[in-house]
């Protein structure tokens, strides 16, 4: 009996994405079926994965700071900023390397200052962010008098249109950055720090926990995440818009909430955002090939991100009952303290 | 005198039970016109809920309530009211952003024709009411501006308008200066003489012999004496709140603490908010408990020694090094642990595993490189998971589906697992736990003492702290008032000591 429990407490555990999946191959497959297998092409296939990875990176990174309890709503704007730094940082010095590393720098210091906000001042991440949102975007029209910058060279463009033999350069960042936020937030103690300063920031530091600083790690993790998806987006385009971005914030957190990750902290999973990213991409990639119009794509995002919060929701309310229903008995009794006791959890 | 009056408020046989607690069993309480009669109790007495009860907070599940001789039955506060019967809360039930005057007649504002407040007559009738109750401000006043004794003025001013026959006042003056206090009393005698039948509510001993005329003492939801005022005593008071019989939960093992030995915790002048210049020591392998009411600054004092709470003095010293103020971290560092009141809002993340909540304190230590060694880890949790006999499915489970016991437990065992635990500081620490787990966890606190970790408890509970510390310091009013080796302390004189200035 025990056993059976305990593998039933695993199996919630470990699939809890099946229901995503489900949702994302029914789609899929519903799409390929639709456009006569148009959807299910290598060319489309990859062009959505493409399209999908600038938001994927920008999600991964809110993911770890959802989890943390913040929410960064500045990364549009910074999106934008690291566009306008990199290509001009490029056009000056001829060299990649140099770019990506300016461009990292600038998500990182906005990372930093967002945290320092949030922590020092006490003002909560959202108000605080949505000022940073508007800061940036208004550096972003002022270092460029809103007309749009031109990239000069072609090295740039590798890390936006470039393959990795078929694979598209976007979607190997994408990958690298899936397996360094799975590591970060799964094997490491700052992981484990992120969630704890997340589910109750007062017990986290009831255990010693540095939990401002905790937070403005994660800032500066969503912040140099953000800064990536803008280089990506600059190497994508010849001449970069300083109003590229707007919205991007509300897109990749509608997302990772889709995901599982809830804005209240200390709950969520790079799978769930993966598939959170891939959902609304191919539905986008498929409302385009089935020729609806642009405005419906809007009410259908939408009406998908309530419908699965709503979804989950009612999940975990049923999943809380279900453990609450086998209350864990005490056994009253005399025996020895410090005596093992046949414990489930001793039973692999 | 007022003893031949009917009574105004008669409460009958008054039960009451909560999920798990009888909270009142069989209670009487009376109150004349004109009559100042206080309730006495230590806490979880049942004071609040009679309380509770008379203002139709909660309806009772057995027993009478009487008004003029007639029983009634209430279902909101707003019948209370309508009964004549008005309750002046501790934590007043106000809305700061309104005016005074609004606040006095809250839910009940003078209309004109058109619907809207008819604020000429609104300030009139508040000037009027707040003129009685003796207080000086300009009705339109946001409430918020005024002190916490005017809003008790201005509560009380309420209650007049709503033609009160009786008020309660629940820890009136817990938060007033002595001037205030004069000036609540002064109104006290006043609305008395006009009849009004005032049920005061405190722990404050000489409070009662000034106003009350006579005093009931309720002890574990039960009436246990009721007395004219001029007919008992301090002494007696204190013995009836604390009752006679020791419930020996758990028998206290004999601990050989080196007397001798230099302290481990050393704590000079500690001074924050609530806590006033506190100094005492704790040696290796010695318990030593903390006393006192509600208020008196036992939280105050386990949160400031952890860094919680900003200190603005003193200093925390263990074995002999000064641990860095207001970072718990740091604390923690230096070997300090703590398990706060309130497990749910302030110790456990609920929606993690047990696996996760046990290791956060000793995670660095556990990994390398900043990774999280899992095999290692998984050693210790389960481990811990079997010495401490906690019951569950796998260390893989939220916490939030343990029970209260087990949920402790897994709180207690984040610090057990620290090696180098040196000093651990316990708030409350059987809270709402049944009572197999209660002695479960004692004889866990008194296993770490054996390891050399000093132990600071604080409770509420006297049973508690007599059966597991070695000494016992009472602290009121954030300060410490006494301290009792365990040979010479008893329930009397904790309770004596926690109500201060009551001979």
């Amino acid at each position: 009996m025990r056993s059976r429990i305990n593998g039933m407490a695993r199996a919630v555990g470990r699939y809890e994405q099946v229901p995503l999946l489900l949702a994302l191959i029914v789609i899929c497959v519903y799409l390929t079926i639709a456009t006569n297998g148009l959807f299910f092409t290598t060319d489309n296939v990859t062009n959505v994965l493409r399209a999908s990875s600038v938001e994927l990176i920008a999600a991964l990174g809110m993911t770890v700071a959802m989890v943390a309890g913040q929410v960064d709503l500045s990364i549009g704007s910074l999106l934008a900023v690291v566009g306008v730094a990199s290509v001009t940082v490029y056009n000056a010095t001829g060299s990649v390397l140099v770019t990506v590393l300016a461009g990292l720098a600038v998500g990182a210091v906005v990372g930093v200052v967002n945290g320092l906000l949030v922590t020092r001042l006490g003002i909560n991440a959202i108000i605080t962010t949505l000022g940073m949102m508007a800061v940036l975007r208004g550096i972003g029209y002022l270092t460029t008098n809103a007309r749009a910058v031109q990239t000069e060279g072609d090295t740039l463009r590798e890390i936006g249109v470039g393959y990795v033999g078929p694979v598209p350069v976007p979607v190997v960042i994408a990958l690298g950055v899936v397996l360094l936020t799975y590591f970060l937030l799964n094997r490491t103690v700052f992981g484990r720090y992120l969630y704890a300063a997340g589910g109750n920031p007062e017990a986290a530091r009831s255990a010693g926990l540095p939990v401002r600083r905790i937070y403005v790690v994660a800032f500066v993790v969503v912040a140099v995440a953000a800064a990536l998806a803008g280089l990506i987006t600059a190497g994508r385009l010849n001449s970069f818009q300083p109003t590229i971005g707007v919205g991007f914030e509300l897109n990749v957190i509608a997302a990772v909430i889709l995901g599982g990750t809830r804005l209240s902290g200390g709950e969520g999973t790079v799978s769930g955002t993966v598939l959170g990213v891939l959902i609304l991409g191919v539905l986008n990639n498929g409302l385009v090939l089935l020729d609806v119009n642009t405005f419906w794509q809007e009410v259908v995002r939408g009406t998908v991100i309530i419908l699965a919060v709503a979804i989950d929701e009612y999940r975990k309310r049923r999943r809380n009952q279900r453990f609450r229903e086998e209350p864990p008995a005490e056994e009253v009794g005399e025996e020895e303290p410090w005596r093992a006791v046949e414990s489930s959890t001793t039973a692999r | 005198m007022t003893s031949g009056l009917r009574p105004v408020l008669e409460l009958r046989g008054i039960g009451k039970r909560f999920p798990g607690v009888h909270a009142l069993d069989g209670v009487d309480f009376e109150v004349r016109p004109g009559e100042v009669h206080a309730l006495l109790g230590e806490n979880g007495a049942g004071k609040s809920t009679l309380i509770k009860i008379m203002a139709g907070v909660h309806s009772p599940d057995e027993g009478e309530y009487l008004v003029d001789g007639d029983p009634v039955a209430l279902g909101s506060p707003r019948d209370a009211h309508a009964h004549g019967v008005s309750v002046v809360f501790q934590e007043l039930s106000q809305v700061e952003s309104l005016s005074v005057a609004e606040n006095v007649f809250f839910g009940r504002l003078p209309r004109t024709r058109l619907g809207t407040v008819d604020r000429a007559t609104l300030h009139r009738e508040a000037s009027r009411l707040l003129h009685v109750v003796g207080l000086s401000v300009d009705p339109a006043t946001r409430l918020g501006f005024l002190s916490v004794a005017q809003r008790q003025l201005v509560e009380i001013a309420r209650a007049l308008s709503q033609d009160a026959k009786v008020i309660a006042m629940d820890e009136p003056t817990s938060a007033l200066s002595h001037a205030e206090i004069e000036t609540l009393f002064e109104l006290i005698d006043r609305l008395t003489e006009q009849g009004v039948g005032i049920v005061y509510v405190s722990h404050k001993l000489d409070e009662l012999f000034r106003v009350c005329d006579r005093i009931t003492v309720l002890r574990d939801g039960r009436l246990v004496a009721r007395t004219a005022t001029a007919e008992t005593t301090a002494d007696e008071l204190v013995r009836q709140m604390v009752g006679r019989q020791v419930e020996s939960l758990f028998p206290r093992m004999d601990r050989t603490v080196d007397r001798t030995a230099p302290p481990l915790l050393d704590v000079t002048g500690l001074t924050s908010d609530m806590v006033r210049n506190v100094s005492f020591s704790v040696r290796a392998g010695e318990v030593v408990g903390f006393s006192g009411l509600m208020g008196s600054g036992r939280t105050e004092l386990a949160r400031a020694l952890f860094g919680l709470d900003r200190t603005t003095a003193g200093q925390v010293r263990l074995g002999g090094r000064v641990v860095p103020r207001n970072s718990p971290t740091k604390a923690a560092d230096h070997g300090l642990g703590y398990v706060p009141e309130d497990r749910k809002e302030h110790g456990l993340i609920l929606v993690s595993t047990i696996r996760d909540n046990m290791t956060l304190a000793v995670l660095r230590r556990l990994s390398r490189g900043g990774q999280v060694d899992r095999a290692k880890e998984r050693t210790v949790v389960s481990d811990a998971i079997r010495r401490l006999r906690i019951k569950a499915h796998s260390a893989e489970q939220k916490v939030a589906a343990l029970s209260g016991g087990n949920q402790q437990k897994v709180t207690l065992a984040r610090w057990l697992v620290k090696e180098d635990l040196k000093v651990l500081v316990l708030d409350e620490p059987t809270r709402g736990i049944d009572v197999n787990s209660k002695s479960e966890i004692y004889r866990l606190v008194a296993t770490i003492a054996e390891r050399g970790v000093a132990v600071v408890v604080m409770s509420s509970e006297m049973p508690e702290l007599l059966s597991l510390c070695d000494r016992i310091h009472v602290l009121r009013d954030g300060r410490l008032v006494d301290e009792y080796d365990h040979a010479d302390a008893t329930q009397e004189n904790l309770m004596t000591a926690a109500l201060g200035g009551a001979r």
